[in-house]
This record gives structure tokens, C-alpha cells and sequence, in this order.
């Protein structure tokens, strides 16, 4: 019951605000932050038995939500370790955005508005974490799709806002078109939606490969779609435009963790499904090492995350695409932890410099001291230095690539690893040292905002150690999906440590450093110098592979601009004037035509008639 | 409540009023008003009561009344629900309650006509979604269509004159050929029992050869599909939706296009069963144009009226997917969608009418920002594009999840094309969104006020809620369109393959 | 000896030569008078016809004949004086109002 109670309680306070409290804005705000640290106090006891029994039976409860003859649908809850730890990600590092937002939102005027679609994202985001079927894991993973349009196009007044809401929305949707049509090929394999069932089919051998193939390739489209993936990547750049909070809740916590959330909930498909794995391998490499180039080459400090993001998400395909299952939910974990600090810093440095350039920020450091180191300690965090928490989940991801014998892919790794310091690498050392470029007096943020990010850095730095090698039961041995209670593919979970993985990784990461450091330390510099040095190659990244440029010019305009205006011409001018109003008008016509016969003169009419008998009667006489 | 006559006082209720009304004098705005009020409510009343006291268990047709009118020639008044028409009958009742609302904030003129032709129109649609006899159900069927020639001839706007004429025209051309169908099904099934009859259940029970049913299944459908409306018979609906005042526009979209889909699904497909096993996969493939077509068309639509009244004949598209399927997940899910379909536009109507009385322009390209100065209305209008866009949560997502599930297995390529609809009716509707409501404020449209007071606000905030429940536990109403869905898919399916 | 054929033939001849001069004659009131002739050619074969099967139906009918044309007369002259006050003219040719 308290599971459901987790669920419910943020749906209530943010019906409650929308309706009730709209006007007291410090109630909603506390309302707000209420039900999601419930929901933190609601999972913790679940978190703090995990180690004790890792191979926990999972806990499955449902009710029927459409009962027709030939369909049976259910909304239900599945509690295993999975879907535990992903609880604790949420609930947790929600709970620290939301103390954040109080203060960053301050004075903002659609404060319980805010609130209120928070609380709904929270809401989304925990039903497709305890779904227990596909169907249900669909309806919130829609849902999570509406609460980013309302975030993001927060300040629905700018129409940079209201276009990005509506990209994120509309490319979601072109995920979900797979995702959906994946379900439906499942349901029609095993007859049933719910995961654990879905599983036992699969496993008995009930399904096709080729089935199989194809199910698991369609419902990658949908974490392709929410995770950003290349080729729908384009949404998350974007997703800037609503406030710091949402940005670090969109990157951290919710919606982009869904896709990988998903994909390990379902990652009993890829185990069967070889051919798929290798697609989803390759594009979550590709996506890693694509973000990371294009992050070089941005100067927004929102838009350098936000690709590290892309970079990192990348990273946990990649895992799931090799077998990692285990090591992708771990990188996404201790992302949570150090991209909610990262964002949530970046947004403190926002707050106080009113501006996102970081060519006009720099020597920050004596100003705002907390929210420098708590960056500092989530960059070493984000680049993978020993002994932060990123650096033991990418060794994961990274170790399990290498064993899964694909160097080329655990090459494309390491690249990423080595360009991914080199951008965080500048972006610290433009912010918080360099020349003085800021204008105006930056100070620290309020309290409010600042304990949110020393909580999180405590956990960027130490969250790494539930992966420790030596540590046993540790984090690869209970994450597993729902079915592993049946032994099947937990294995592949377990992982070990690889000495030669991690070396050649930290040699990558310091490379990464010193030449970040070396380049962007330099005095004097007013913009970037590899804009100057390269600026082909600097361009062609900062357009982000004219990716957005490509789509807009071919498929948005020829959708709309050409298919649609076609087919309206075809409405207007073929069918509706040609057909149909032509069919009318040659109904007038004739009619025009016979009118002409209406003399007036009677006598004509008189003529016609005697003609009509004459004519009758000879047609009479030679039929008597 | 055993033995009153509850169908009855549906269909007789507005009737009463419209003679009551007929008395009254222009000046007496508000009796006028609150008499269409009390009527519509009582309606509804008792609609909901039937949706609760229906007996799922027992299932067929209940509250059944017959009265003999011309024995002679086997016609009765005799009139009954089942689980399809009780659905409908609730759709009609929370269409026209609402509307009355809307139209009291809209209507300045001729109030008292205005309202006389709506509870008319109503009476006929009450009466087709009732009628158990062909006669009748061709009656109600005119009552229910000839109205909208004054509606939208009177009180209508741009264009008004082009659109009724055109609306009429092709209604009652339609309706010639579902008559010209009726008729050889009176005849025939006359001649082969001995007993002349316009009794449905009676000719149903009959089994007709299997040529003949193929032969005249097709002036019904056709008949009845360019009610619905089935491409390329649809130029009608969306120029008729545009010019309609805005409470015509709802029941026009939100219930008289579903006349024709509940014609093609009691009549040609309960009736004639063979017929629909051979026809129906030809409206599998049609159904792509109202989809396909029809969302791009609405996509380059500057009109939101236009827009919606093409999006209205994509959606219906997924009606006519969901009936081809011939089961009982997409049949259920199309009578759903019929429900869920019904209540969205009548919503998206109201709140473009309430737009559009204030700015007297419907045009996106004229609007920014309104969401600023309409806060509720730009809320009620966003909850309207999801339902739209297929968002869980709201009715229409169960709707065409339920088509796609049932059409997958026999169509999977048109569950492909219908799926992408759903991407471009999103498209549309967020782009629709986005020019409208968000972007910067303009000053000229400072003078627009929002819903505040109850009359204005109570339309959106019933549609809404029925949305929303109906989407949040679709049991409600789903348990009941499965009883009446489910011997009617047996009996197609009883029907050997030819 | 007269036979029936005699009659028709006289009747048919009469019936001509109303048919010609309604449809040629462009003066109304022979025109109407031609109607006349018709109506007589009608009235001489009923007699005919009724002296020849020996029965009183087609005499009834002649007789019925005269009075409803009588009143035919009465009406169309009527209104022909009435026409001939407003349009001055008689000829049928000019009295073409219902013209396309």
C-alpha cells in the first residue's frame, strides 16, 4: 500500500496546487517538497534491506484497469532491486532539486505553477519506475513526456521556450511511435503485457528470433526518444530554455533516465535478441562520442552540460547494448548524483552572473567558494577520476565493453572519456578561474541553494564505492532485472574489476585534464581559441553536426511545408472547387440550359404537346 | 424506476421544451435559458441513471418500450439500449448540456429559436441512438440533420450560407442511399420471413444470403459513411464545423458525425454481417485517407475551426480502423473513441467559439501569448490538444490504444500509418498551442477576457472532468460498450468466411 | 347510311382543324374558339360512340361536357377582357410574362 501511496501522493499535491493553492505560493512550494521527500522516506526502508538480501523476491501488485472480452490491461507495481534503486535516485536527488527550486525560483511569478508540473514530472517519473507492465511504463512514459513540455516551455512567453517544449514533446513522440508499435508486436508474441510474464515466454522459447529482433529494436526507439539518442537527440540541447532546476531534474533524476531505465527493465529482450544489441551498442557509442565532440565547442555553461549529458547517456546504452545492464543503471545512478550537482551549480553561477556565456564569467572562485568546490568535486565526478564515483561506473561500462570484445566501441570509450575531460576541463577553469570577464558583483547563493549541492557532492564523491570490487553484495550484484530472480541473465551483471580498463581510462582522463588545463588557463583570452586555431572543425561542432539544420531543412519542411501544403492544395483546389463545387456548377449549367426552353409562348408548348401525343401514338399503334 | 419510461423522457424531453418555447416571447431570455437548461439536465440525469442501471450482466437491450403505429406495415415505435447506444446517449446528454451553457454566452440573437432548433436536433439524435425500428431510426435520423440547415444558416459565421447548403446537401444525399438501403432490407427480408417488418431485431435474426447482404451493404455504408465522414464524402464537415456557431459545432462534431459511424456499426455491420466481413477490410484501407489525409490537410490549416474540423475526420478515420477490425478490442475501442472523440472537439469547439466571440477572428497567425491574459481558457484548451494528441490520462488515449491493439494483428501497416497520424495530430495541435497561447502578449488583444464566471467556466470544467475520468478509469464506461459490443462481433464472426 | 365511321371521320376533321388553329392562329380569341372546336369534335364522337353501343354513358357525358365547357367560355373570356385592358393586345404572341 505504501507503494501506491508513493505513487499518489505527488499526483494529489499537484492537482491540489493547480486547483487550490495557486495563490499561496509558500504552501505549494512546501507541499511540493513534501511529497517527494515522502516518497524519499517511503523507498529508504526498501533501499536499507537491499544489501541484506540482494536476491530480494520481487514484489508485484495490480488491479485491473480495462477488462474487455479479449483484452486485459492492469496498472500495477513491480518492487525489485531494480526498480528500488531507481526509486532512491529519483525520490532523493528530486527531493534535493526541489529544496533548490524553492530558492532559485524565488519571486518568480508562476511560483506554485512551478511547483505543481514538479510534482507532476515526480509523479510521471515514479509510475514508469514501478510500472509492472508495458502498457503502464507507456501511459507514464507519455506523462513524463508532458511534464518536460510544461517545464520546459515554463516561461511560455519567450518563443525560443514555447518551440523547444513542443521539439521535445514532438521527437519524444517519434520515439514513442516505435516504442508503441513494439509493445503491440510483443503483445501479439506472448499474449500479455505485464514484464515478468513477457519474460517467462521469452524464456521458454515461445518467441521468434526474428520477432524478438524486431520488438527489441522498436522499443529501443523509445529510449532513443526519451534518452536522446542520436538520431533524436536534438530535443535535449534545447530543453535549456526552462529554468536550472528542471534542466538538472530533465538530466539527473527523471525523463532522460527513463529511456535507460527502460531499456534495463526490458533488457531480458535484448539478452535474446543479439542482433538488436548490437544496433543499440553502436548508437549509444556513437551518441557518446558525438555529444562530447559537439560539448568542445559550445560556450553556453547549460548547453556544455547538457551535452555531457548526451555524452553520458551515450555511455549507458553503450552498457546495456554490450550486456552491461548492471553497469548502465550504476553510471546512471552516480550520474544523478554528479549532473544534479553540476546543473544545480551551474544555475547557482546563473543566478548570481545573470548570464549562461562563461566567456563572461571567470575568477569566480573567491565569490562563490561553495558552489566552485562542489562543482570542482561533480567535474572530477563527471571526467572519472579516481576515486569519484564516475570514475568506478564508467570503468564498469567500460570493462564491460572490453570483455564484450568489441574494441572498437570500447576504443570510441576511451576517446570520449579523453574529450569529456577536456571540455569539463575548460568549462572549470573559464568559470571559476581564468581572467576576471564577469560584470556586476557575483555572490553566493542563499543557504537553500548551497546545502542541496554539498549533500549532492558528498554523494558524487562517495556513491562510486557501492560498485567497489571488494565490497560484497555490491551495487552489479543486485541490480538485475525483475526476472532475474530466475537466474537467467543476472549474471551478466557481475563484472570484474579490470586492471589494465582502468589505467588505460585514467591515463585518457588525465590526458583530458592537463590539456584542457594547459589550453583554456592561459592568460587573457577573451573567447575560444580553438575558434580561432580550427575554425571549420570549431563551427561544423558548434552547429552540432547540422543535425538540427538537416532536419529542419529537409524533414520538418517537407512535412509541412510540402506534404501538407500539397495535400491542402489538393483539398482546396481539386477537390472542393474541381469535384465538388464543379459538380455543382455543371448541375447549374444544365439547368441554365433548359431554361432556355421556357418560351413563354403557349403556343410552343401547345406544338410540343400535340407533338408528345403524336409521337405516343405512333409508338402505340406500332406496338398493337 | 421499473416501468417508467426512461427512453421516452429522453427523446420526449426536449420535444416538450421545444413546444413549451414555442409560446414564449423573445424577451423572456432567461426562462428561455433555464427552460433549455432543466431540459438538458434532465437529460442527462437520466442518461447517467441508464449508464447505472444498466445491467452488464444480463446485457442485450433493456428499457425496452414498444408501441404498434402502422401494423399493417410491421412499423412500431420501439425503442431500446444496449451497451453502444447507452455510451452514445451519455456522449449526446454532456454535448448538449454543455452546449446550452455555450450558447447562452455565445447566442445574442434569436435566442429563443437558437435554443428551439438545438433541443430539435437533439430530440432526433436521442432518437437514433434509441430506435430499434428502421422507420423511426430513419425519422430521427432526418430530425437530427435538418436542424443544422437554420443552425448554421442563421447563427453562423463567415461563409455561412456556402456551408449549410453544402452541409445539407450532402447529409441528405447520403441519407438517400442509407433509405434506399433500409427500403431493400424491408422488402427483402419481407419477402423471405412473409412478415413485412421494420423491426431490427427481427431482420436481424434472419439469415440473408450472402450476395445480397454484400450488395446492399454498400449504400449503407456509404450512406451512412458520409455522415461520418469517410474520404474523400468529408469536404462537407470541416466548412460546416467553421461556420457553425460554436454549440452547433459541438453537437455537429461531437455527436452528429458519430451518427453515422453508430449507423454503419447497428445497421450495415449488426445487420448484415456477411456484407461487413467482405467490406470492411475496404474501409481498413480508406480509413488511411481520413487519417493520413486529413491530419496533413489540418496541419497546414491557419483556421483553428478548420483545423479541427480536419482533425475531426482524422480521428473518426481511427473510428472506422477500429470498426474494419471486427473484434472485440478494436470494435470497443471504436465506440470509445466515438465517446472520447465526442466530448474533445465539443471541448475544442466551446473554447475556439469563446475565443472567436471576443476577437472575431479565428486565425492562429493573428494571436500570441494569450495564455498571459486567458490563463483558464489556455488550460482547458492545452488539456484539449493532449486528449487530442493521444495523451494517457485523458479518454481518447485508452480509445485508440484499444484500436491500435485490436487493427495490429490484421493490419499492422495501417496501425503504422495511424500511429504516425497520432504524431501529426500532435503536431498540429502543440504548433496550434504554441501560436495561440504561448509567445510574447500583444497589446490588441488585451481587451479578451477569461472564463471567470460559472456559466462560462461550467462547460469546460464538465468536458474536462469527463476526459479525465473516463481516461483515468475507463472501466466506467468501457465494461457497458463491451456488453453490447461483444454479441454483435460474435455474430460477424458466426458468419462463415465466403 | 350514315355509320359510325361517318361521325368520326367529321369528328376528326373538327379536331384538326382546332389543333391547327390553336397552334397557328395567333389571335387568342380564336384560339379559343378553336379550343372550342375540340371540345365539339370530342362531344360529336361521344355522341357517336354512345349511339353506337346503345348507352347512355357517353350522352351523359356530352351533356356534362357542354356545361363544363360553357363555364370554360364564361372564365377565359373573362379573362381575356381582362388581359386585353392591361396588355392592349390580343395576340398570343406578346403575352409571354412566363418567360424564362
Amino acid at each position: 500500500m505504501d507503494i501506491w501511496a508513493l505513487l499518489v501522493i505527488p499526483l494529489i499535491v499537484s492537482v491540489f496546487i493547480a486547483l487550490v493553492t495557486r495563490k499561496n505560493e509558500e504552501l505549494s512550494s512546501y507541499l511540493s517538497i513534501g511529497a517527494v521527500v515522502i516518497g524519499f522516506l517511503i523507498v529508504l526502508p526498501y533501499l536499507l534491506k537491499l544489501p541484506g538480501d540482494p536476491h530480494m523476491h520481487p514484489i508485484e501488485q495490480a488491479f485491473t484497469w480495462i477488462s474487455i472480452k479479449g483484452l486485459k490491461i492492469e496498472m500495477g507495481t513491480l518492487i525489485d532491486p531494480l526498480s528500488i534503486i531507481m526509486l532512491f535516485v529519483v525520490t532523493f536527488v528530486g527531493s534535493l532539486i526541489h529544496i533548490y527550486s524553492k530558492g532559485y525560483m524565488h519571486g518568480d511569478p508562476g511560483y506554485s505553477r512551478f511547483f505543481a508540473c514538479l510534482s507532476l514530472f515526480i509523479f510521471s517519473m515514479l509510475g514508469i519506475v514501478l510500472s509492472n507492465n508495458l502498457i503502464m511504463i507507456f501511459v507514464f512514459w507519455e506523462l513524463v513526456g508532458l511534464a518536460s513540455y510544461l517545464l520546459i516551455g515554463y516561461y511560455f512567453e519567450k518563443p525560443s521556450a514555447a518551440d523547444a517544449a513542443k521539439k521535445a514533446f514532438l521527437v519524444n513522440r517519434i520515439g514513442d511511435f516505435g516504442f508503441i508499435l513494439g509493445i503491440f508486436v510483443i503483445y501479439y508474441a506472448t499474449g500479455t503485457f505485464n514484464f515478468i510474464e513477457v519474460e517467462h515466454h521469452i524464456a521458454a522459447g515461445h518467441v521468434s528470433s526474428g520477432t524478438l529482433t524486431l520488438a527489441a529494436l522498436l522499443i529501443f526507439c523509445g529510449a532513443v526518444g526519451k534518452s536522446a539518442q542520436f538520431p533524436l537527440h536534438v530535443w535535449l540541447p534545447d530543453a535549456m530554455e526552462g529554468p536550472t532546476p528542471v534542466s538538472a531534474l530533465i538530466h539527473a533524476a527523471t525523463m532522460v533516465a527513463a529511456g535507460v531505465y527502460m531499456l534495463a527493465r526490458t533488457s531480458f529482450l535484448y539478452a535474446a535478441a543479439p542482433d538488436a544489441m548490437v544496433i543499440v551498442a553502436y548508437i549509444g557509442g556513437f551518441t557518446a562520442l558525438m555529444a562530447a565532440l559537439i560539448a568542445l565547442a559550445q560556450s553556453d555553461i547549460k548547453r556544455i552540460i547538457a551535452f555531457s549529458t548526451l555524452s553520458s547517456l551515450g555511455y549507458m546504452v553503450l552498457a546495456i547494448g554490450v550486456g552491461g545492464t548492471g553497469a548502465g543503471m550504476f553510471y546512471l545512478m552516480t550520474h544523478a548524483f554528479f549532473k544534479a550537482l553540476l546543473f544545480l551549480g551551474a544555475g547557482s553561477v546563473i543566478h548570481a552572473c545573470h548570464t549562461n556565456e562563461i566567456w563572461e564569467m571567470g575568477q569566480l572562485y573567491p565569490k562563490m567558494k561553495t558552489t566552485a568546490v562542489t562543482f570542482f568535486l561533480g567535474s572530477l565526478a563527471m571526467m572519472g577520476v579516481f576515486p569519484f564515483s564516475g570514475f568506478w561506473s564508467k570503468d564498469e561500462i567500460l570493462s564491460a565493453t572490453f570483455q564484450s570484445g568489441n574494441y572498437f566501441l570500447f576504443a570510441m570509450g576511451i576517446l570520449t572519456a579523453f574529450i569529456t575531460a577536456v571540455f569539463i576541463s575548460k568549462l572549470v577553469v573559464v568559470t571559476f578561474f581564468g581572467d576576471k570577464k564577469y560584470h556586476g558583483h557575483p555572490h553566493e547563493s542563499p543557504k537553500v541553494m548551497t546545502i542541496p549541492l554539498i549533500i549532492l557532492s558528498v554523494f558524487a564523491v562517495v556513491a562510486g564505492f557501492a560498485g567497489f570490487p571488494g565490497l560484497e553484495p555490491n551495487f552489479g550484484t543486485f541490480v538485475h532485472t525483475a526476472g532475474a530472480a530466475l537466474g537467467e541473465h543476472g549474471a551478466h551483471a557481475e563484472h570484474h574489476f579490470n586492471f589494465m580498463v582502468a589505467s588505460l581510462s585514467t591515463i585518457a582522463v588525465l590526458g583530458g585534464i592537463l590539456l584542457g588545463w594547459s589550453i583554456y588557463s592561459r592568460k587573457g583570452m577573451k573567447s575560444d581559441v580553438m575558434a580561432e586555431r580550427l575554425p571549420f572543425t570549431y563551427k561544423f561542432l558548434e552547429n552540432r553536426f547540422y543535425i538540427d539544420h538537416i532536419y529542419d531543412t529537409y524533414f520538418v519542411a517537407w512535412i509541412y511545408n510540402g506534404l501538407a501544403k500539397i495535400l491542402n492544395y489538393i483539398e482546396v483546389n481539386i477537390i472542393i472547387i474541381f469535384i465538388i463545387n464543379g459538380s455543382a456548377y455543371t448541375v447549374r449549367q444544365i439547368g441554365k440550359g433548359l431554361r432556355l426552353t421556357t418560351t413563354g409562348q403557349l403556343q410552343n408548348y401547345a406544338f410540343v404537346m400535340v407533338g408528345g401525343v403524336l409521337v405516343l401514338m405512333i409508338i402505340f399503334a406500332a406496338i398493337l | 424506476m421499473e416501468g417508467f419510461p426512461i427512453i421516452s423522457a429522453i427523446i420526449a424531453a426536449p420535444l416538450v421544451a421545444v413546444i413549451i418555447l414555442l409560446f414564449l416571447k423573445d424577451e423572456m431570455l432567461w426562462l428561455v435559458r433555464a427552460i433549455s437548461v432543466a431540459t438538458t439536465s434532465l437529460c442527462l440525469v437520466l442518461s447517467l441513471y441508464m449508464l447505472w442501471a444498466y445491467d452488464k450482466a444480463k446485457g442485450g437491450y433493456q428499457f425496452v418500450e414498444r408501441i404498434e403505429w402502422v401494423k399493417s406495415l410491421g412499423i412500431s415505435y420501439y425503442v431500446g439500449v444496449d451497451g453502444i447506444s447507452i455510451a452514445m446517449i451519455v456522449l449526446t446528454s454532456f454535448v448538449i448540456f454543455t452546449g446550452v451553457f455555450v450558447s447562452w454566452v455565445g447566442v445574442k440573437q434569436r435566442v429563443r429559436e437558437h435554443y428551439i432548433f438545438l433541443l430539435l436536433l437533439v430530440a432526433g439524435v436521442f432518437g437514433v441512438f434509441v430506435s430499434l425500428d428502421l422507420l423511426f431510426f430513419y425519422l430521427f435520423y432526418e430530425l437530427a440533420v435538418i436542424p443544422m440547415y437554420p443552425l448554421i444558416g442563421i447563427w453562423g459565421s463567415a461563409n455561412r450560407e456556402y456551408a449549410t447548403m453544402k452541409l445539407t446537401l450532402y447529409l441528405s444525399f447520403g441519407a438517400v442511399f442509407a433509405l434506399l438501403g433500409i427500403l431493400s432490407l424491408y422488402f427483402v427480408a419481407g419477402a423471405q420471413s412473409g412478415v413485412y417488418t421494420f423491426d431490427m431485431l427481427a431482420i436481424g435474426k434472419l439469415s440473408l444470403e450472402r450476395s445480397y447482404q454484400i450488395k446492399v451493404f454498400l449504400p449503407l455504408l456509404f450512406g451512412f459513411g458520409v455522415l461520418v465522414p469517410l474520404a474523400p464524402f468529408h469536404s462537407w464537415s470541416p466548412i460546416g464545423h467553421a461556420a457553425a456557431p460554436s454549440a452547433v459545432s459541438m453537437l455537429h462534431a461531437g455527436v452528429l458525425m458519430k451518427l453515422g459511424a453508430y449507423g454503419i456499426l447497428r445497421i450495415a455491420m449488426g445487420m448484415l454481417p456477411a456484407g461487413a466481413q467482405f467490406w470492411m477490410p475496404y474501409v481498413a484501407v480508406l480509413c488511411l485517407i481520413n487519417i493520413f489525409y486529413g491530419g496533413l490537410v489540418a496541419m497546414s490549416r491557419k483556421d483553428m475551426k478548420f483545423m479541427i474540423g480536419y482533425s475531426s475526420s482524422s480521428h473518426m478515420g481511427y473510428v472506422l480502423l477500429g470498426l474494419a477490425t471486427l473484434n472485440y478490442i478494436g470494435v470497443n475501442g471504436a465506440v470509445l473513441l466515438m465517446f472520447a472523440h465526442g466530448i474533445m472537439t465539443a471541448l475544442a469547439f466551446s473554447l475556439i467559439g469563446f475565443i472567436y466571440d471576443q476577437a472575431h477572428t479565428r486565425m492562429m497567425y493573428d494571436f500570441s501569448g494569450l495564455a498571459k491574459k486567458l490563463p483558464f481558457v489556455a488550460v482547458a484548451f492545452a488539456i484539449m490538444g493532449f486528449a487530442s494528441s493521444g495523451l494517457p490520462g485523458l479518454a481518447n488515449f485508452v480509445a485508440e490504444l484499444m484500436v491500435f491493439i485490436g487493427a495490429f494483428k490484421d493490419y499492422p501497416f495501417q496501425v503504422v500509418i495511424a500511429v504516425f497520424g497520432i504524431i501529426v495530430t500532435a503536431t498540429y495541435m502543440l504548433r496550434c498551442i504554441r501560436d495561440v497561447f504561448f509567445r510574447e502578449p500583444q497589446d490588441k488583444w488585451d481587451g479578451l477576457k477569461d472564463a471567470t464566471t460559472f456559466v462560462e467556466r461550467l462547460p469546460f470544467v464538465i468536458l474536462i472532468a469527463v476526459l479525465l475520468v473516463v481516461g483515468f478509469y475507463p472501466s466506467i464506461i468501457v465494461d457497458i460498450i463491451n456488453t453490447g459490443v461483444v454479441p454483435l462481433v460474435d455474430k460477424i464472426n458466426a458468419v462463415p468466411h465466403g | 347510311m350514315l355509320t359510325i365511321f361517318h361521325y368520326l371521320i367529321l369528328s376528326f376533321l373538327l379536331f384538326s382543324i382546332g389543333v391547327a388553329g390553336v397552334l397557328l392562329r395567333r389571335n387568342i380569341i380564336i384560339v379559343l374558339m378553336s379550343l372550342e372546336l375540340i371540345f365539339n369534335s370530342v362531344n360529336i364522337s361521344l355522341a357517336a360512340f354512345s349511339y353506337y353501343l346503345q348507352s347512355l354513358n357517353g350522352t351523359v357525358f356530352v351533356i356534362f361536357n357542354i356545361t363544363v365547357a360553357a363555364a370554360e367560355v364564361a372564365i377565359g373570356l373573362a379573362i381575356l377582357v381582362s388581359v386585353y385592358r392591361v396588355r392592349k393586345t390580343v395576340n398570343v404572341e406578346d403575352l409571354d410574362e412566363m418567360r424564362y
